[in-house]
């Protein structure tokens, strides 16, 4: 029996060094991030992390970092690729290593921005020069520039539409309807494509046109104090009933369980799918892959959620992820100028199809169609994002997630019970529930 | 040496003699023991402090720090949580929808049931003299070494519409055209049937290895005795592996409750076939009730134990005597 005490010693003593480990890292500086003032001057080896891995295993990462070096001679630019970027980052962020420069994770709380990254200056100074400065603007100070932004809008087959006899962009959610009817009946593609499978499709696509349809900046925010979002009228209510139809009119899709977003994307190419929700962002991958298969790149087009305010459309314009610094870095300058030159000079924004954001800069060609029709960009704010998060976690809804548009669409086509009108119901009803709660 | 080399440390005083003896033949008798050296105790612990500590920091730490999140409202990332108590298995145990999941477990229970029974089947032929018969074992486990994810993904294309199971039906005359994970009941029986296909191999293994562990004279014997092929199972084959034939009831039982990989691979949980592991996954990667899903996990561990140890107490695991 002489073993027992030194277990128990053994085990006490490896439990209390772990124990020591728990918790989140030490305190952090809340040093703010200032852009140098001599570049040549600053030094020092900086990570950034990104989920673009494509882009640095095909080395465009590192000839940016050679066309920075040219300014500032004296930083070393490290680049880490994560397949799994939100993931991986969420959980690197409990320790103080997650790099020094990084794409803020939608995980985070907005108001727990300053306890993970430095302030890169105050909101009234950036807004001036920078959009979508509102989505990281904790109390004044803000702590993310946008990678760039993207507008949303319908990719489209215009050779599809024009086949079908559609060559006028739809403006209600009928007229919508009614050219998906014609597609469907006068040629051979699926009118729309729901990638049911993959998801996300379904779901930032969708809940980023809370805007475009009332065209009202404050679109999202008034989800924090609505205790009915799917009320009739409502954004939600809008876009989710034309979700519904859409699936219901059998206008989708055959079978969404197996839908495959790469294989979407040759079907919209080739002419075999007449439209998907997405954003700017995608028009030039959908023209790339049409090139690839040897269609006509210039078949894809682009328009916008079909509602229109008063006689014009309004296309939500918004941000991508948004570069932040570690707070923990030992190199904030030098951190702070690879951002300021990343989202200024490289000519990334541009090359991605997307919105700079830089205000100065000018809009991306993939929007052209959209500034030559007058179409209203609307930006949305983000002053009550961190509680509309609160509640939609707190509901369990999901307004980014999937999940709860897949059920809308298992209830369109039949597969689930229950009609619209009972599930928007118990929608308002767990947002209300939730709100009571989170909301505050 | 083999003495300090065992796991469990000796009882020195007990058996000093050896001791001695060895020493003796070093020629170098010391004037204490070396037994009674303080360190002689620590010995046997220093050679179990590598796997000590791999398994307290792999096993017990994670299980540790998932009990105690239970009893928090961390959201995963932000570095302050407040302690809760027991709120979070409050609101578990009064949302009754967090545990209708457990519904589409049945059909994967169902499946087990099937698998079981296939498994014993093969099993037992195979172990009679067949043509080809290590060629039949090697399609039956195999299977079992692919890697789950890439089952889902053979069986999405699988059941794609207009996929391989539509041709193959289409073939024979039937209507080739159906969304199998398209309805909650159509997609879950597929889904079990993949669970079936992918894990038979392993029960099917594990039977055969009883089977075969029986001595071939008591066959000798039965047959001399007259006794049929079904005898022969019932009588010799049957009692003899069940205590494998228990563990995997078990393993079924606790398998069906905590399914993940191929449903969530292959419909990420949508039209009802969300598992009671996926619904934990997305509380707490999705709505970052990282807390709350803490607790589901210790609450699905407690299922497990429970249905385990009452398994045990209905079906004791009598020692198997055959001879």
């Amino acid at each position: 029996m002489r073993r027992k005490p030194l277990s128990a010693v053994l085990l006490a003593t490896a439990l209390l060094t772990v124990a020591g480990c728990g918790g989140g890292g030490g305190a952090s500086s809340g040093e703010a991030a200032t852009a140098p003032k001599d570049p040549d001057k600053v030094s020092g080896t900086i990570t950034v992390l990104t989920n673009r891995t494509d882009l640095v295993q095909d080395d465009t990462m590192d000839k940016y970092a050679a066309e920075f070096n040219k300014i500032y001679p004296k930083v070393k630019v490290k680049f880490q690729g994560l397949t799994d970027y939100e993931g991986e980052v969420k959980i690197r962020m409990n320790t103080e290593d997650y790099g020094d420069v990084l794409l803020i994770p939608g995980v985070v709380a907005k108001g727990d921005y300053p306890k993970f990254f430095a302030p890169l200056g105050d909101t009234k100074d950036m807004e001036g020069k920078y959009r979508f400065t509102g989505k990281s603007d904790v109390k004044g100070k803000t702590y993310g520039i946008a990678n760039f932004g993207t507008v949303n809008g319908l990719v489209y087959n215009k050779a599809v539409w024009e086949k079908a006899g559609v060559t006028e962009w739809p403006t209600t959610p009928a007229e919508f309807l009614a050219g998906l009817e014609k597609i469907k009946a006068k040629t051979g593609a699926a009118p729309y494509y729901t990638n049911f499978k993959d998801g996300w499709p379904l779901s930032s696509p969708w809940t980023n046109s809370i805007g475009s349809v009332s065209c009202d900046v404050g679109a999202s925010d008034s989800l924090a104090g609505s205790d009915k979002p799917w009320a009739k009228g409502g954004d939600l209510n809008v876009i989710d009933t034309l979700l519904y139809d859409i699936v219901h009119r059998k206008l989708s899709e055959k079978d969404p369980a197996t839908t495959n977003w790469e294989g979407s994307k040759a079907q919209l190419a080739k002419g075999e799918i007449g439209s998907m929700l997405l954003g700017s962002w995608a028009v030039n991958q959908m023209r790339a892959e049409a090139t690839r298969l040897g269609e006509n790149p210039d078949d894809i087009g682009f328009m916008p959620f079909p509602v229109q305010k008063d006689g014009k459309f309004c296309a939500t314009m918004l941000s991508d992820y948004q570069l932040a610094v570690n707070t923990h870095s030992e190199n904030k300058e030098a951190a702070r100028a690879w951002i300021d030159w990343f989202t200024e000079k490289s000519g990334f924004a541009a090359k991605e199809g997307g919105v700079p954001a830089l205000k100065s800069a000018g809009m991306p060609e993939v929007v052209k169609p959209f500034e030559d029709n007058d179409v209203t960009f609307v930006e949305r704010s983000e002053a009550k994002t961190e509680q509309v998060n609160a509640i939609d976690n707190a509901s369990e809804i999901g307004l980014a997630k999937p999940d709860y548009r897949q059920k809308l669409i298992d209830i369109a086509r039949g597969a689930e019970k229950g009609s619209l009108q009972d599930y928007f119901a118990e929608l308002d009803k767990r947002w209300a529930d939730a709100a009571a709660i989170a909301g505050s | 040496m083999t003495d300090t080399t065992s796991k469990a440390p000796p009882a020195p005083l007990r058996r000093p003699a050896p001791a001695q003896r060895r020493g003796a033949r070093r020629k170098a008798p010391p004037t204490r023991s070396w037994r009674d050296h303080p360190l002689r105790r620590i010995t046997p612990w220093l050679f179990l402090l590598a796997p000590l500590a791999l398994l307290i920091t792999f096993t017990y730490v994670p299980v540790g720090n998932m009990i105690y999140y239970s009893f928090t409202d961390w959201d995963g990332v932000s570095p302050d949580r407040n302690h809760t108590g027991l709120d979070n298995y409050i609101q578990l145990f009064t949302r009754p929808e967090l545990f209708r999941v457990f519904f589409v477990s049945l059909y994967y229970l169902a499946a087990s049931a099937v698998q079981i029974v296939i498994a014993l089947y093969f099993a037992t032929v195979l172990s009679f003299d067949l043509r080809f018969r290590n060629l039949f074992k090697g399609i039956l486990f195999f299977p079992y070494l692919i890697n789950g994810v890439a089952i889902g993904f053979v069986f999405l294309y699988f059941f794609q519409d207009g996929g391989t199971l539509d041709s193959i039906l289409s073939w024979f005359g039937a209507d080739g055209d159906r969304a199998w994970l398209g309805d909650p009941e159509s997609a879950n029986t597929s889904l079990a049937g993949v669970s079936v296909w992918r894990f038979t191999g392993l029960n099917f293994v594990l039977f055969l290895g009883a089977i075969q562990s029986i001595p071939g004279e008591l066959y000798e014997a039965a047959q001399l005795d007259g006794a049929s092929r079904w005898q022969q199972f019932r009588h010799i084959i049957a009692p003899s592996i069940r205590p494998v034939l228990s563990l995997s009831v078990i393993l079924a039982i606790s398998g069906s409750l905590a399914v993940f990989e191929i449903p969530y691979i292959m419909t990420g949980g949508a039209t009802g076939t969300q598992t009671f592991v996926i619904q934990t996954v997305k509380l707490a990667f999705q709505f970052n009730k990282t807390g709350l899903a803490s607790a589901c996990a210790v609450v699905l561990l407690l299922i497990i134990l429970a249905v385990t140890w009452l398994q045990r107490r209905i079906v004791p695991d009598d020692k198997v005597d055959l001879v």
